[in-house]
C-alpha cells in the first residue's frame, strides 16, 4: 500500500495480512542532517534537519513561501483515543505537522496484568497494548513515514508485572522506543519493588538488543509532587537511579533518554526556578539523551495558557538542549486528547523551536552568577539524598521509609511522601532465586545462566529463539468476538469512505463539536446558561469544558463540547466552483495587448495596509508584476475619494480592503461604493472587488460588487479575474 | 519522617570539591545504590522473566501462562520454565513446540518430576 495525500488511509486495507507483517527495521531513529547550516526559503537555519517531502507549514509561513523547516529534534506527540483503527489517522495527521516520534498511551490497569494481551479490544485513556495493535500501528508507520519522508519511531510501555513479556513483544515487533524505570512501577503502580527490579533487568537486557531508546519515568513525580519546585533534587536522584541501572544491564547510553519536565510553570517565576535545574541535569547527565517533556503538573482548561507554558518549556530546551522535545495537548487539562490538539502541540513545538533556531550562538547562560550556584545547590541535595539512602540500608529501605515524592525539597523532609513494603505490592511472593541448574534458552537473556556444555549459546539449545527466527512467533489475531476492531469498523460503516460524514474529534463519526461562547454573565450562572446554548443548538451530552472569567459581573467566557445526532450528506452540499485561475503568460499578454488601470484604497476607519499591498506590489507577487498599473489611495480611505479617484483616472477597476467587520461595518462599506458608483454613473463600465480577511465572492456579489477574495487570496488570483470579467464585460 | 532544612550543615564535606569532583561523586553513589538491586537481578527469577523466555522458545501469550504457572506450582522455578520444556523435549524425543504444547494442555506434568 502506498499513501497518496488525497486519500484516506485504508484501515480495511492495513488489516489485511497481518500475521505476515515483518518490521522493516529495528532501533531508534534521529533526525537526518542535523548539526549542519541548511537554506530553506530566504534563510539560513541552524538547528534543523532534512525537510519532509510532505508536510503542512505553519499558518505564518504563508509569507514565507511556505516553508516548513523542521527542527533538529525528534518531535513526540502522545495518542490515547483508545481506538487504534482511529489513532493510526491521527499519527499521519500528527506526521504531516512534523512528529516523528509516536507515543502510545496504554489502556488503564494494563500495568498490572500480569501476562501479555492480546486482540484489539477497546481501551480506556489510551489502547490496549497488543502485539496485533503494535504491528497494525507500526505497519501504518511504515506507509506514513515513507509519505513523508522521514522514518518514524514508535513508542510504549513496558512497565507493569509483564515488563518482560511486553519487552520480548516489542522487540520483536520492531517498536522503536519505550518507557522502562522500576521506580515507576514501585512508586506509583504499587508493584513489588524486588519484583520490579529483577524483572526491569531482564527487560532493559530485551530492549538493549533490539536497540530500542529508553526513556525514564522520573517526570511522574514531577506531576505527582504537592509542590513540583521542591523535588528537584529527587528527580535527579531518580533519573541517576534509572541511568546507572540500565547501563550496568548493557543499555548503550546513546539509547538511554531522561525524561525531564520544567518543573513549574507560570505564575510562578517559572524560568528562574527551572533553569537551573535542566542545567545541573545536563551537566550531571552528559553523556545521556534529554527528552524534554512539557509541563502537565499545573495544566487547567484553557488551551491558551497550556500553549504558552509549553512555549517557555521549549525556550529551556533552546537555551540548553534537547534531542527528544515531547508535546502535550494543549485539552489534556480538560480530556482525553482530541485529534487536532495533537497537531496543536506538535504546531507549537515547531514553531517555537524554530523561532528560537540559533539562539544559543547569541544568548549565553550566565553560570557567574546566581544560575551557577543554584545548579551547585541543586546537585549537592542530590549527592546528599543519594548518600542518605546508603546510610538507611539501600534503595529498598529508602523506599520503606517514604524518601520519595516528599513534599520537601531534599534535604527538608515533610513526611508526606510514597513508602511502599518490601513484602508488599503486586506481585510479592513472586520473585525466585535460580538454582545451579538454572537455564533458559534463549539468546538475550540477564544475569546466571548455566549453558549445558554441549552448546556454544544457549538458543542453540531449541535452533534458536525468535530474536534469530521469526517464523516462530506466534501470531494471536483477535480473543473477544464482541469487543474489537471489526465490530468497531462495522458500527460506523456508513460513514467509512461513503457520501456521510459526522463531525469528530477522537473517533470516527464520534459526533462531539466545540463551541465558543461569551456571556455577560457571571462565571456560574455563565456555565448553566452556556449548557442551555449547546441544548438549544441541539446539541446532546453538553459540557462545559473550559470557562474562564472576564470579569466577575460583566461576562464569562465558555467553552462547551456536545454531540450532534445528524449526518452531512456531502453529495448534496453546494460548493461554489473554484474559478480557474489564467496562466501567467496568458494574464501578461493580455495586459500588455490591453492596458489596465485600476484604483485601490483599504476603505473606513481601518488602518490595514498589509492584505492590499500584497495584491498590489511586484516585490509580493501582486497584479503589478502582470503589468497591471494602479493608484494606491492608502488607508483609512473615503469611499467619495476611491471613486473619485477611479472617475478622474479612467480607472478598468476599484479594488477596495476592508478587514474591520464590526457591526458589518465591512459589507456596509461594499454597498456604499456600489450605490455611489451607480450614483455617478460609472458602475457599468468599472469593475468593483473587495478584498478582507472575512469577505466572502457571496458577501460582495450580494452587496452589488463584482467579486469579492478572502484569506489566502494572492495576485495572480486578482488579476485573473480582472482580466476574465473585462473579457465578460466586452463580450 | 520531619526534617527542617538543614542542608548548609550537611554539605560541609561537599562544599570544597570541584564540579567535576562532585560529578564523580554523584555517579559513584547512583552505582552504588544500584548494584545491589543488580545483583538481585543476576541471581532470581520471576514469572514474567519466564514468560518472556517461553515466548522467545516459540510460544504464544495464550500457551505460556499456564506453563509457568505449572512450573510454580512443581516448584521448578529455580531451574527455569524454558529448561523444564527443553528438558521434557528431550526426554520424550518430541520438538519443543510440542513439548510446551502438551505442557499447556495440562499433560505430562508428572514426567516434569522426572526431569531434575
Amino acid at each position: 500500500m502506498k499513501l497518496k495525500p488525497n486519500e484516506k488511509l485504508n484501515i480495511k486495507e492495513l488489516l489485511k495480512d497481518l500475521d505476515k507483517y515483518e518490521p522493516r527495521r529495528r532501533g531508534w531513529h534521529w533526525r537526518d542532517g542535523r548539526n549542519e547550516k541548511r537554506t530553506i526559503g530566504d534563510f539560513e537555519y541552524h538547528e534543523t534537519s532534512e525537510s519532509l517531502k510532505n508536510s503542512v507549514p505553519l499558518p505564518g509561513s504563508r509569507g514565507f513561501g511556505y516553508i516548513d523547516p523542521q527542527p533538529d529534534c525528534v518531535i513526540t506527540t502522545e495518542i490515547a483515543s483508545g481506538r487504534f483503527e482511529d489513532d493510526i489517522r491521527r499519527m499521519r495527521m500528527a506526521a504531516w505537522h512534523g512528529a516523528d516520534h509516536i507515543m502510545v498511551i496504554r489502556t488503564a490497569g494494563q500495568s498490572h496484568v500480569d501476562s501479555l494481551m492480546e486482540g484489539t479490544n477497546q481501551g480506556i485513556g489510551g489502547i490496549m497494548v497488543t502485539r496485533k495493535q503494535v504491528r497494525a500501528s507500526r505497519k501504518a508507520l511504515d506507509y506514513i513515514e515513507d509519505e513523508v519522508g522521514r522514518p518514524i519511531n514508535f513508542h510504549s510501555y513496558v512497565s507493569g508485572v509483564a515488563g518482560p513479556d511486553i519487552a520480548v513483544m516489542f522487540a520483536e515487533e520492531g517498536v522503536n522506543g519505550a518507557h522502562q524505570d522500576p521506580q515507576y512501577n514501585v512508586l506509583y503502580r504499587n508493584v513489588n519493588m524486588v519484583r520490579s527490579f529483577v524483572d526491569a533487568c531482564e527487560a532493559k537486557k530485551i530492549m538493549a538488543w533490539a536497540e530500542m531508546l529508553q526513556i525514564d519515568g522520573a517526570h511522574n513525580a514531577n506531576a505527582t509532587a504537592m509542590k513540583a519546585w521542591k523535588v528537584m533534587p529527587e528527580l535527579m536522584v531518580q533519573h541517576a537511579i534509572n541511568t546507572a541501572f540500565s547501563v550496568k544491564v548493557g543499555i548503550k547510553p546513546e539509547n538511554i533518554a531522561l525524561s525531564t519536565v520544567p518543573p513549574t510553570a507560570p505564575p510562578a517565576p517559572c524560568m528562574r526556578l527551572d533553569l537551573p535545574y535542566a542545567v545541573a541535569l545536563r551537566d550531571l547527565f552528559r553523556d545521556y539523551k534529554m527528552r524534554a517533556q512539557q509541563n502537565t503538573k499545573y495544566m487547567e482548561s484553557d488551551t491558551r495558557e497550556a500553549a504558552v507554558t509549553h512555549t517557555l518549556n521549549m525556550v529551556i530546551s533552546r537555551l540548553t538542549s534537547a534531542d527528544i522535545q515531547s508535546t502535550i495537548t494543549p485539552d489534556e487539562g480538560r480530556n482525553v486528547p482530541w485529534h487536532y490538539n495533537n497537531v496543536a502541540g506538535v504546531m507549537t513545538a515547531k514553531q517555537a523551536l524554530t523561532g528560537m533556531d540559533g539562539l544559543r550562538e547569541m544568548v549565553k547562560l550566565d553560570r557567574e552568577g546566581p544560575l551557577g550556584q543554584k545548579v551547585r545547590e541543586l546537585k549537592e541535595r542530590a549527592i546528599l539524598f543519594m548518600e542518605e539512602i546508603l546510610e538507611v540500608g539501600g534503595y529498598f529501605k529508602a523506599v520503606e521509609q517514604g524518601f520519595f515524592v516528599d513534599s520537601g525539597e531534599y534535604p527538608e523532609r515533610n513526611g508526606d511522601g510514597i513508602a511502599r513494603q518490601i513484602d508488599g505490592g503486586i506481585g510479592y511472593g513472586y520473585v525466585y532465586e535460580r538454582d545451579e541448574d538454572y537455564f533458559a534458552p534463549v539468546s538475550v537473556h540477564f544475569g546466571y545462566n548455566n549453558v549445558p556444555t554441549e552448546f556454544e549459546k544457549a538458543s542453540d539449545a531449541i535452533g534458536g529463539d525468535t530474536f534469530e527466527d521469526r517464523s516462530k512467533i506466534q501470531y494471536i489475531d483477535e480473543l473477544d468476538e464482541h469487543d474489537n476492531v471489526n465490530v468497531r469498523l462495522n458500527e460506523v460503516e456508513k460513514y467509512y469512505d461513503t457520501n456521510l460524514v459526522k463531525p469528530e474529534v477522537e473517533w470516527r463519526a464520534d459526533g462531539t463539536v466545540l463551541l465558543s461562547i461569551f456571556l455577560p454573565l457571571d462565571e456560574r450562572t455563565a456555565e448553566f446558561a452556556a449548557i442551555k446554548c449547546g441544548e438549544k443548538m441541539g446539541l446532546e451530552d453538553v459540557t462545559v469544558v473550559h470557562k474562564q472569567v472576564m470579569h466577575p459581573a460583566e461576562g464569562t467566557y465558555c467553552e462547551v463540547k456536545g454531540k450532534v445526532n445528524f449526518d452531512i450528506n456531502i453529495d448534496e452540499l453546494v460548493i461554489p466552483e473554484k474559478p480557474e485561475v489564467l496562466s501567467e503568460a496568458e494574464i501578461r499578454e493580455d495586459i500588455q495587448n490591453n492596458p489596465m488601470f485600476v484604483v485601490a484604497a483599504t476603505v473606513g476607519e481601518d488602518e490595514h495596509s498589509v492584505g492590499l499591498k500584497e495584491i498590489l506590489d511586484i516585490k509580493h507577487g501582486g497584479i503589478e508584476g502582470f503589468g497591471i498599473k494602479y493608484e494606491y489611495l492608502g488607508t483609512s480611505c473615503p469611499i467619495e475619494k476611491l471613486v473619485d479617484a477611479a472617475i478622474e483616472t479612467n480607472a478598468d477597476a476599484i479594488l477596495l480592503s476592508t478587514i474591520i467587520t464590526h457591526d458589518d461595518v465591512h459589507i456596509k462599506n461594499m454597498q456604499k461604493v456600489n450605490d455611489l458608483a451607480i450614483e455617478k454613473g460609472i458602475r457599468d463600465k468599472v469593475i468593483i472587488i473587495c478584498g478582507g480577511t472575512q469577505v466572502t465572492s457571496e458577501i460582495a456579489v450580494e452587496a452589488g460588487l463584482d467579486a469579492g477574495f478572502g484569506r489566502g487570496t494572492h495576485g495572480i488570483d486578482v488579476a485573473s479575474y480582472l482580466v476574465k470579467r473585462r473579457r465578460e464585460k466586452k463580450a | 519522617m520531619k526534617r527542617a532544612d538543614d542542608f548548609e550543615q550537611r554539605r560541609a564535606h561537599l562544599a570544597n570539591l570541584t564540579d567535576e569532583e562532585l560529578y564523580e561523586r554523584f555517579w559513584e553513589l547512583a552505582e552504588q545504590i544500584v548494584d545491589p538491586l543488580l545483583e538481585l537481578g543476576r541471581k532470581h527469577t520471576t514469572p514474567a522473566i519466564e514468560r518472556s523466555v517461553l515466548l522467545r522458545m516459540g510460544f504464544s501469550s495464550l500457551e505460556v501462562k499456564p506453563i509457568v504457572e505449572g512450573v510454580m506450582q512443581k516448584g521448578l522455578m529455580g531451574k527455569g520454565a524454558g529448561n523444564v520444556v527443553w528438558r521434557l523435549s528431550k526426554k520424550l524425543g518430541c520438538s519443543v513446540r510440542e513439548a510446551g504444547l502438551l505442557l499447556a494442555e495440562g499433560k505430562h506434568w508428572d514426567t516434569v518430576d522426572t526431569l531434575f
